[in-house]
């Protein structure tokens, strides 16, 4: 049926001057960041050659990854010439149990300070938080002697270890943001149901904490695989991460820059990090976002 | 036999005491209600007796039982929240077997205690439903199964249905009015609503500023409150107050400017004698006034102007003004009355309540 009524004044414009400027600005961003990526991929691509012509942008003439193979398997990092596939496989060793352990305690020490409000836990959630503004440079070296004196220096487990003790403020501040957005009396429902400290955790509270362990799982993931310094220092000859392989591929001062085997190192190693961006940005941003409202 | 004891309990907050020396002795069977404004400790005490507040001083008992450090799932309650707190990623039959497959009870045992429930409740087709895709009411029902199926001596409600609209509010009271009287547990009920206290109580305790101001039935607290704050706080429009000074059983108000009320106090019960001269808020129910027709004899009567007229359907709050002050009468709707007009009214002064200006308690 139609409708009498007419609509009065201009019907509004879809395409308005202010929203010609946000896509613009929007595109020109997103060019901004784009460009060195496609430099990378396209150089990567090309034979040597074809670099030392010099066109930055032009695509290649004859596509081929053999750059991209020599730097997975052939590519010298310092003395041995295997590639960065070895620190690859590092890299998966440090940062899974990182990870994991990480996000674990995280979580724990969330819940615990949310929900169980023991004496002092404000002082504790305190220092905890002061950690996180501690530049980590400042403690490398106590650290390296507790380590060395627990017989630990070197190894994966000492890695390990760092990584959780770097990640642990970051981690439960996320956890304790989100939980304190969680009904309370959902906890103390659960309480008077006779679920203790480890029950709630893990079948009342953890099941709803899925948007929140998304994030973290993203931060840590990104945060320990481009790690250079620690992995550098605390990892041991045999754990070296990708990131210090890589580095020491591209800052070799002897022979032929290989500006294409670069390139390729680089976006094997930037892989990991950037695919779990693409495939999680959509909760990444959302668990951003409600840990900072209702934090 | 008492089924919940508190003795003497102080609860204090960083240093500022919420409850202080607070004693409650509840029957078994009995529907106690805590009511009371915002902030007065009622949800406090409410936590303290099931265990997720620790007191600071005192003791709780249940069951003749001394439960004052006891964990909330040794103590024999169980508790119905406001917001419902059902685990939103389980599904109802879940939610009603939770506390169970936390102890440990076999699953046959389960399975019956949940069928149960559900039919008391008469959410037996919602079973497998997650809580978001239940309405209100249902929420809340389920809270109550909840509690039902753990087989508790004592339930324990915090505003219960303060989040639902006012039918279904109405009609969930009627349904817990009824379950207890199936039931015959020991049921404490927590609410601010005035309506829910009077209709739900088998007792009433009215509390402010962590203090019981009185403890009786239903029917006592509207008919003797013990205090001002009481005869306020119960009733719709509250009750009206007048204050003067009694001397020799009459009460006069005076007021510069407008003509003195004076109220023959001869008939009311006055707890003991009065002798000298008393300053006294005199307060009457809106619903004890009464219009007073030509020639009737009423022992006070005053001709006022009639303000505002509210109509409620079944009867009508009328607003005058007298000595520059808001009163209201509840009248029939039969009783057609315009704004503007003058009427006149008066009351039976064994209706009224007296208390002293400066304790507040009743004379």
């Amino acid at each position: 049926m139609a409708h009498d009524i007419t609509p009065s004044g201009p019907k509004p414009s879809r395409l308005s001057v202010a929203r010609i400027g946000v896509y613009g600005f929007l595109a020109m961003s997103a060019i901004f960041f784009a460009i060195p990526l496609y430099v990378m991929i396209v150089t990567s691509l090309k034979g040597m050659p074809e670099i030392r012509l010099g066109d930055l942008f032009a695509l290649p003439n004859d596509p081929s990854f053999a750059a991209w193979v020599k730097a997975w398997a052939q590519a010298c990092t310092g003395v041995s010439c295997n590639g960065i596939h070895e620190g690859f496989w590092n890299s998966v060793v440090i940062t899974v149990p990182s990870v994991v352990f990480s996000i674990m305690l995280g979580a724990i020490n969330g819940y615990a300070l949310s929900f169980w409000r023991f004496k002092g836990a404000n002082i504790v959630f305190a220092i905890l938080l002061f950690g996180a503004f501690v530049p980590f440079q400042v403690v490398i070296y106590p650290l390296i002697i507790f380590l060395r004196e627990v017989g630990l220096y070197g190894s994966l487990t000492g890695i390990v270890l760092v990584h959780m003790a770097f990640g642990m403020p970051i981690m439960t501040l996320l956890f304790r943001n989100y939980f304190s957005s969680l009904p309370e009396e959902l906890f103390k429902a659960a309480r008077v149901d006779g679920a203790g400290f480890w029950q709630i955790f893990f079948q009342i509270v953890m099941p709803l904490s899925v948007p929140v362990t998304v994030v973290a799982v993203i931060l840590q993931t990104t945060g320990i695989w481009n790690d250079y310094l620690l992995g550098l220092i605390f990892a041991g000859h045999d754990n070296l991460p990708m990131t210090v392989q890589l580095n020491n591929i591209v800052t070799t001062t002897f022979g032929v820059r290989e500006y294409n085997v670069n390139m390729a190192a680089t976006m094997l190693t930037a892989i990991v990090p950037l695919a779990i961006y693409l495939i999680s940005g959509k909760y990444f941003v959302r668990g951003i976002a409600a840990g900072a409202v209702k934090g | 036999m008492h089924s919940v004891s508190i003795k003497n309990l102080d609860l204090m907050f960083d240093q500022v005491p919420v409850l202080q020396n607070l004693n409650l002795d509840i029957e078994k069977g009995e529907f106690l209600v805590l009511l009371g404004s915002s902030g007065c400790g009622k949800s406090t005490l409410l936590n303290c007796i099931a265990g997720l507040l620790d007191v600071s001083a005192g003791q709780i008992w249940i069951n003749d039982r001394n439960v004052t450090w006891e964990e909330p799932k040794d103590r024999d309650i169980g508790m119905v929240f406001q917001s419902y707190a059902l685990y939103p990623q389980m599904t109802v039959e879940k939610n009603l077997s939770f506390g169970l497959r936390v102890k440990g009870v076999d699953k046959e045992e389960i399975a019956r205690r949940v069928a149960n429930a559900a039919k008391v409740l008469q959410i037996e087709a919602l079973l497998q439903r997650k809580p978001a895709e239940l309405s209100g009411g249902q929420r809340q029902r389920v809270a109550i199964g909840r509690a039902l199926v753990r087989d508790v001596e004592v339930f324990l409600f915090d505003e219960p249905l303060s989040n639902l609209d006012a039918k279904l509010r109405a009609d969930l009271r009627i349904e817990i009015k009824r379950l207890h009287q199936k039931l015959k547990n020991t049921m404490v009920y927590v609410t601010h609503d005035q309506v829910e206290a009077l209709t739900l109580a088998d007792r009433i305790a009215i509390m402010k500023n962590g203090v019981i101001q009185q403890l009786s039935s239903p029917d006592d607290i509207y008919h003797t409150p013990n205090n001002l704050f009481v005869a306020g706080f119960i009733g719709s429009p509250s009750m009206n107050f007048l204050h003067g000074s009694c001397e020799n059983g009459v009460f006069t108000c005076q007021k510069t400017g407008h003509k003195d009320v004076v109220i023959d106090l001869s008939r009311y019960p006055f707890k003991e004698a009065m002798s000298k001269k008393t300053s006294m808020i005199l307060g009457i129910r809106p619903e004890h006034l009464i219009l007073v027709e030509q020639q009737q004899d009423v022992p006070f009567s005053v001709e006022v102007q009639v303000d505002i007229i509210e109509p409620m359907g079944s009867e009508t709050v009328v607003w005058f003004e007298l000595q520059g002050q808001s009163y209201a009468l509840r009248l029939h709707t039969e009783n057609h009355i315009q704004v503007g007009s003058t009427i006149t009214i008066g009351f039976d002064p064994v209706k009224a309540h007296c208390f002293d200006s400066a304790t507040e308690q009743r004379l």
